[in-house]
Parts: C-alpha cells; sequence; structure tokens
C-alpha cells in the first residue's frame, strides 16, 4: 500500500471494479479499498471460489460479475482487499485497516462505490436469533453453500423473489413466502409502466420468478400484513393476516425478511457530503452531479451508494465517475472525457428507466418501515424499542440527533445502519414534520470500529 | 413583543443554570438559544465533576459546586447521573509525583486539603489495571462524572417549573439598550429585559463584542473517543499529571477517552473536525496507562464547541455595562462550575454581590490587557 494515489476507489462491487478498471486503464495510479476477501462486491461476492456447485443456482445475474473480476486480476490497479476503511476526510485522507494495521492514505480523487444495505425490517422480534435478512441467506449460499430448510422468507422487493428462486433451484424447501407488498403499489406503479417497458427483459425476468414460486408448490401468500416473530431464546414461529382478514401462525426456526435496498450512506456522511431526502425511494442519498461527483470537490459516489439502480447501472455510474475524476486530475481532457462518457451516460439512462416502476411496486408499507408496536426495537445495539423513541419525541426531542443523547438510540458499534432510517422516520411521524426536516444522526469517524492498538499505532514508524 | 425580568443568550448548562437560580429568586427569565439545548459543549462533554487539578482561582468555586453536585436531586429532582466516583491524577515519574505532592501542599496552605496524596501501592489498591511505571497520584473523593445531556435537560427542566422560557433555534441578531431596558433582535421577533445575561459559550466573545467588551476568546474543539463495552475495569475518572488524557468507564461498560485534544471547531457553521493524529496520541496514552486498553474497539469520536480563554479560566461577574452579566469562556472545564455559577450570576442580579472570590474572572482583565 502506498501513502498517495491518485485516486482511491473505495468498495470493489460492479461500480467500484468499472471506477478501478476505468481509471488504472488511463494510466491513473490506482487504489481499491474492500473490506472483502475477494472482489465483487455484495451482487458478485464470492464470484472467483463461489461455494462448489452454486454457480448454477445463483443464476445468470451472477455470472455476469466474472468479466469484470477476471480483468481486475489483469489490471494495474493496487487492490487491497480484507480493508476496512474507516474515516475518508473532506481533504481526501482516508484511513483505513489492513492486518490489524492503520495508516492513512491520501488520494487525489476519492471515489465511494459503497453500495446498498438491506433496509431495516423492524417487526415485533426482528432481533431473535434465527431471525436474518433474505441478503444474509444469499451470502451463505454464495459463499458457503448453507441453506437453512423450512425457513420463512418475507417482504417485498427483487431481491425476495431471485433468492427463494435461488432456493427453489438448490432443491431447498421453504415453509412460506410472505409477500408483504401492499396490494395498492400495483395501481400506483402503473403510472410508470409505459418508462418501464423499456426494459421488458427485467420486468419478463420478475415475473418468471414470481412463476416459478408459484409453480413450485411453497406456500406463497401475497397482502400480507401485521407480521410479527414469535420465540423466547430464538424464532419459533412467524405470526400474520392475510388479504382477506385471517390471523394466521407458521412454525420454522429460520426466518428471512427483506423490503429493499438502500443507499449505504455512512461514509459519506461521515465525510460531510450534501445528502438529500429521495422520496421515491424512501432514503438518503448524497447529492450528485453528472460525473457523480458529491459537494465535496474530489470525491465522488458511484453505484447504489448514490441511489438504488441495480448492478448494472453501477458500472456505468462507475465508468463515468472515473472519467470525471481523470478530467479533473487533468489526466483526461474535458471534451475528451465527455466523448468516452457519452455511451455509458446512454446506458446507464436505459438502465434507470425501469426503476421508478420497480420502487412504486415495491415500495414497502409503512406500517412495515414504521413499527406500531411500542415494544418492537428499533435501535438494536442499545436496545431502545419504538414506544420509548416516540415518548422521547412526545417529550421535547426534536430530532435524532438529540435523540441520541437523550436515550441511547443510535450511539452503539452500528453507526446507526440498523436503526438510522427507522428513527429519522419514526420523528418525522410523530412530529409531522418532513424527512427533510428532520435529518439523520450526525456520522463521525471511525464509520467502522477500530482497535484502540491500531489507532494508537498510527503514527508510529511502525506503521509505515 | 417577548418581555422579561432577565434575557439570558445561550442555552448550554450554564444559561439553564442563571434561569433556575433566577427562578428560585423569583425572577422570570427567557433563554435564547441558537440550536437547542445542550446541543455544544454542555450536552457532549465528557461529564467530569471534578475539582482536582483544577487553577487555583477556580478552587473556591468548584467546593462551593461540589456541594451541590452532592444533593443536585435536591435542587434539580434529578440525580443527572452523578457518580461521586473519585478522580486521580496519575503520575508516570518521580518528577511528575513531585509536582503534584508540592501542588497538594500549596492547596493545604490555601486551606484545602481535598486533593490527597497517594503513593503507588496505594494507586494499585484503587486502578489494579493501571500499569506498573505510575508511580502514585492525587485523588479527590467526591468527585466523579455525570451525564452532561442529562444534566442540561434537568436544569431546564426545573427552571421551566419555576417560569422560565425557553426559545430555541432562535438567534440574537442585535442588541441595545435604552431607558433601562435591553432590546434584543432576535430570529423570533424583538425581546426586551432589564437584565441581559452572557452565557453563550464559545460564541460568548460574539455577544461580549456587542456589548463592546471584546475578548480575546478561541473556539476549540476537545476530542472524546467512546469504545464498544469491556468488562470493568476503571472506577473511579483517571487523567494524567504529564499528557492530555482523560479516562473513564461508565456502569454499562463503555470506556470514555477525552482529556483536551483538540480538533478543529469552526463557530459560523456549528461544524467540528476531527484531528485524527490526535485520536492516535490519545489512544497511545490511554494503552499506555492502561494496558488493557489495547484490546479496545472504538465505536465513535466526537467533538464540541468550547470558548477557550488565553488564561484558561472563564468570564463570571457583571459587565461593564449597567444591566448586563458574563458567564462563558470555562474553556473546558465549565460543567462541574455551572450548577453553581448560575447561582453566583442570580446572586450578583438580586442581591448586587456574591459571597465568592470571582474578582480573578472579571472581563475588565482582558481590557486592562490590552
Amino acid at each position: 500500500m502506498k501513502s498517495h494515489y491518485d485516486i482511491a476507489v473505495i468498495g470493489a462491487g460492479p461500480a467500484g471494479l468499472a471506477a478501478a478498471l476505468e481509471a488504472a486503464e488511463a494510466g491513473a495510479e490506482v487504489a481499491l479499498f474492500d473490506e472483502q476477501p475477494g472482489p465483487g462486491g455484495q451482487i458478485y461476492r464470492a464470484i472467483e471460489n463461489p461455494a462448489p456447485a452454486q454457480t448454477g443456482i445463483l443464476g445468470e445475474e451472477y455470472r455476469q460479475g466474472r468479466p469484470l473480476v477476471e480483468q481486475l486480476r489483469g489490471a494495474p490497479v493496487d487492490y487491497l482487499s480484507g480493508t476496512t476503511v474507516w474515516q475518508v476526510s473532506a481533504e481526501r485522507e482516508i484511513g483505513v485497516s489492513r492486518n490489524g494495521t492503520a495508516q492513512l492514505v491520501s488520494a487525489g480523487q476519492i471515489i465511494l462505490a459503497t453500495g446498498a444495505l438491506e433496509r431495516p425490517f423492524p417487526v415485533a422480534s426482528w432481533t431473535l436469533p434465527g431471525v436474518s435478512t433474505v441478503g444474509g441467506a444469499q451470502i451463505l449460499l454464495k459463499t458457503a453453500g448453507v441453506v437453512a430448510d423450512g425457513a420463512v422468507l418475507a417482504g417485498t422487493g427483487p431481491l425476495l423473489y431471485l433468492v427463494a428462486n435461488q432456493y427453489l433451484r438448490a432443491g431447498v424447501s421453504m415453509a412460506a413466502l410472505l409477500d408483504t407488498t401492499p396490494p395498492g403499489n400495483r395501481w400506483r406503479a402503473l403510472r410508470h409502466l409505459p418508462g418501464a417497458l423499456a426494459r421488458f427483459d427485467l420486468l419478463a425476468k420478475g415475473q418468471g420468478w414470481i412463476r416459478n414460486i408459484q409453480r413450485s408448490g411453497t406456500p406463497f401468500i401475497r397482502g400480507v400484513t401485521e407480521l410479527s416473530i414469535e420465540g423466547d431464546s430464538r424464532v419459533a414461529a412467524v405470526n400474520f393476516q392475510t388479504a382477506t382478514g385471517v390471523r394466521r401462525r407458521i412454525e420454522t426456526e429460520h426466518v428471512f425478511l427483506h423490503q429493499g435496498v438502500v443507499p449505504n450512506v455512512n461514509l459519506s456522511m461521515a465525510a460531510g457530503c450534501d445528502h438529500e431526502w429521495d422520496a421515491a425511494q424512501i432514503c438518503w442519498r448524497p447529492q450528485t452531479d453528472g460525473w457523480g461527483e458529491t459537494s465535496l470537490p474530489g470525491i465522488a459516489v458511484a453505484g447504489d451508494g448514490a441511489g438504488i439502480f441495480g448492478a448494472q447501472a453501477a458500472e456505468h455510474a462507475g465508468r463515468i465517475a472515473a472519467l470525471g475524476a481523470l478530467a479533473r486530475l487533468g489526466r483526461l481532457s474535458g471534451e475528451n472525457s465527455h466523448r468516452r462518457c457519452k455511451p455509458h451516460r446512454l446506458a446507464l439512462a436505459r438502465e434507470r428507466k425501469a426503476r421508478p416502476f420497480i420502487d412504486a411496486l415495491f415500495r414497502p408499507g409503512k406500517s412495515f418501515r414504521i413499527p406500531r408496536q411500542p415494544d418492537t426495537l428499533v435501535c438494536r445495539c442499545e436496545e431502545v424499542s419504538a414506544g420509548r423513541i416516540r415518548e422521547t419525541v412526545a417529550a421535547g426531542c426534536a430530532g435524532p440527533n438529540q435523540l441520541k443523547a437523550f436515550c441511547r438510540a443510535g450511539m452503539g458499534p452500528c453507526q446507526g445502519r440498523f436503526c438510522g432510517l427507522t428513527v429519522s422516520e419514526l420523528i418525522a411521524e410523530e412530529t409531522g414534520r418532513p424527512m427533510a426536516e428532520v435529518g439523520y444522526y450526525r456520522l463521525r469517524p471511525p464509520v467502522k470500529p477500530l482497535l484502540l492498538e491500531e489507532l494508537a499505532n498510527l503514527d508510529s514508524p511502525a506503521a509505515e | 413583543m417577548n418581555t422579561a425580568d432577565v434575557a439570558i443568550i445561550g442555552g448550554g448548562l450554564h444559561g439553564c443554570s442563571a434561569a433556575l437560580h433566577l427562578g428560585l429568586a423569583g425572577l422570570e427569565s427567557i433563554v435564547i438559544e441558537k440550536d437547542y439545548i445542550g446541543r455544544h459543549a454542555s450536552g457532549v462533554n465528557a461529564g467530569g465533576v471534578r475539582r482536582l487539578g483544577r487553577h487555583f482561582a477556580e478552587i473556591p468555586l468548584a467546593m462551593a459546586s461540589s456541594e451541590i453536585w452532592r444533593h443536585i436531586e435536591d435542587l434539580v429532582d434529578d440525580t443527572c447521573g452523578f457518580i461521586p466516583c473519585g478522580q486521580v491524577l496519575v503520575a508516570e515519574s518521580e518528577d511528575e509525583m513531585r509536582a503534584l505532592s508540592e501542588r497538594a501542599g500549596r492547596l493545604r496552605e490555601m486551606g484545602f486539603d481535598h486533593e490527597e496524596v497517594i503513593d503507588g501501592e496505594d494507586l494499585r489498591m484503587l486502578l489494579p489495571a493501571i500499569s506498573p511505571h505510575c508511580v502514585g497520584a492525587l485523588l479527590v473523593r467526591g468527585d466523579g462524572h455525570a451525564n452532561p445531556f442529562r444534566t442540561v435537560r434537568a436544569f431546564k427542566g426545573k427552571a421551566e417549573t419555576l417560569g422560565a422560557g425557553f426559545l430555541e433555534g432562535t438567534r440574537v441578531l442585535g442588541l441595545d439598550r435604552r431607558g433601562g431596558h435591553w432590546r434584543l433582535q432576535t430570529t423570533s421577533g424583538p425581546l426586551e429585559a432589564p437584565i441581559l445575561v452572557n452565557c453563550a459559550g464559545a460564541w460568548g466573545g460574539e455577544v461580549a463584542a456587542m456589548l463592546d467588551e471584546p475578548v480575546p476568546i478561541a473556539a476549540e474543539a476537545p476530542m472524546l473517543m467512546i469504545t464498544a463495552r469491556m468488562p470493568a475495569f476503571v472506577g473511579p475518572v483517571v487523567g494524567t499529571q504529564g499528557r492530555a488524557l482523560s479516562f473513564k468507564q461508565f456502569e454499562n461498560g463503555t470506556v470514555l477517552i477525552g482529556g483536551g485534544k483538540r480538533g478543529e471547531a469552526a463557530p459560523g457553521t456549528n461544524a467540528t473536525r476531527l484531528d485524527i493524529h490526535g485520536l492516535a496520541d490519545s489512544a497511545r496514552a490511554a494503552r499506555e496507562i492502561f494496558p488493557i486498553m489495547g484490546e479496545a474497539r472504538i465505536v465513535r469520536a466526537w467533538a464540541g464547541i468550547e470558548g477557550c480563554m488565553p488564561d484558561a479560566i472563564p468570564v463570571i461577574g457583571a459587565s461593564g455595562i449597567p444591566g448586563a452579566f458574563h458567564a462563558f469562556g470555562f474553556s473546558a472545564h465549565g460543567f462541574q462550575l455551572g450548577p453553581l455559577v448560575g447561582g453566583i450570576i442570580a446572586d450578583l442580579i438580586t442581591k448586587g454581590e456574591t459571597v465568592l472570590p470571582i474578582e480573578p474572572f472579571a472581563i475588565e482583565r482582558f481590557r486592562r490587557a490590552s
């Protein structure tokens, strides 16, 4: 690892890989930092050595990651796997931690490609052992070929149906798939359908997944409401209400929840980039220009970290961000970067066409985002319930940062990843103020927990 | 128009404490806070309730405030999370130990015996996890720590029950005095009061400048770090004589590391910026004093904005202009003094005097200097 790079890319998913490759091709000195042991990000996780016999199960959209990763291995990129980035400053100083050693690295340009996180799904007892996310289930499938027999999958969004299909292909039985997509979404999504028809292939793929589930004989229950999890020391069952108002209970040892993904903005927020509330995707995203550059000069965001548009779009956004960074470094003329950017802009626009439809169709219902029951935990780290937060707000706490001081919500090691969105939405609902005004936690380095030992060794000669 | 007996600028601990004590004296005040109560240094400081190691001029005040802290619940109907676990100032060498003993001796000559000298053996009894190289310490029993934000809230809550009003999210745009009354222009409209109190912390210099009493105040950003939960290994609050470190473990097991390493403060925008190298210094110091800290995980670091005076002691007392009073610039150690200084201000307003020696804190000292 050097102490300075022309361009530092953080995150080795499709956006980060494409950005690093594009930048290296132009002759820039490029570092690609990634927390995982191998390249690919979440979507192409473990693509170089997936669990045996899994590639067939994981399907075509997984195999699409191969070429990017193969190119990386041949490219002059300083690819630093197993590296945690715990801080990015406005001056483009990056705090990294690798093999138990922390170090500060500077960069002429930074491209954040930190991807997405699964949206919190705070239903009753969602913190019990045995409850995980659908994304988590897929990680096990990709890396270890581990599956859970007789699991209940619940929620909404493309990943839910994709993973259910991967389970079916693997021959794993599911106790049920509980679909929480609000039935009214279909009508609200309709006006976005004409635009989305440009990506008929995507829509057809999704329809195919749903058809497979219906044909599989797996209980597939739609219009689910009042979802809650039951159990003492671990999951015993899920309870819910069907579209016709019938209360039902299904026994299971594993529950996988999912209601879409949101940009992982912890690094861009901690760096101090300006963010805005995206009402269509119900999430915060950094404000970026046509090159992905944020309000902080020289710091760009590419891929799902800037708004959810999927892996293909992320690849193009990564290349655009790299071309912009190269132009700002003076390594490409403005004219040249515009010319080379053009095909990617066109492709990106095409990739984005289906998104408003998908966003509207799978918009998670309010009662699944903002817990109705007072004892449902919102902040898992500090065990703060929805009821406690509502009381605190009623007692005069006006925002998420005050809430930290009032009742410790958001003060734990996850730095709000599991609760931040829920907390802001709860406060907005209680106070009747818009999300943009309520805001989000002020995030601070280290964005990921850092061993004191590593911090202490930071400036010592041994770290050089 | 809003009117009150007293207009207090600044909703930190000192502003809330002044409002509370004025309420006890039967005066109605309005506290004007540009952000929210306890947003800055008052709400995010390390919560040290400390007489130990203070500037000699502050000792009489710290002693008096300590008495209030002992019975804080009587004053504000809340414990403020105050835990009198003691405070220890550790010497890492014989030279440092000599300096600490001399300090304790000088205090005794002044008539104060709260700082006890303890040797290495007693230190290890008190702090079994401390590094073997530490040779001794000063100890103040009865000092400890409290929850800063909870403390500010408690003072605000009690002040409200005594009739104080709070204007949060309100900025003072200008002020002038006419016919024995202050007239303040604020972002929530005009406000009139015969008495004005400046408790604006790091922004206290701006208010003083409006009163034509400029002071050389600097906004600083002391940094703090907190760890994930650890097994209990330290009871009292620990500081070191030779370097900037303060160290405490809370009941939930998390350890707070502070002690004065500074980031950058931008009081105009409320922004603070952390200095990673300074945090690394603090981490080294923590590990050297408590080797077990090598295993700690830092989960968060932050900084508050403090107003620091060149002589590191606050401005407390009457303004040169009739009807105005100051309590600001506490230079990163105002938390312990908060419960008392509000009372001093109330006494100055209602009785025209205080029994405590506040001459060293007069704003005039900067006029003399310039």
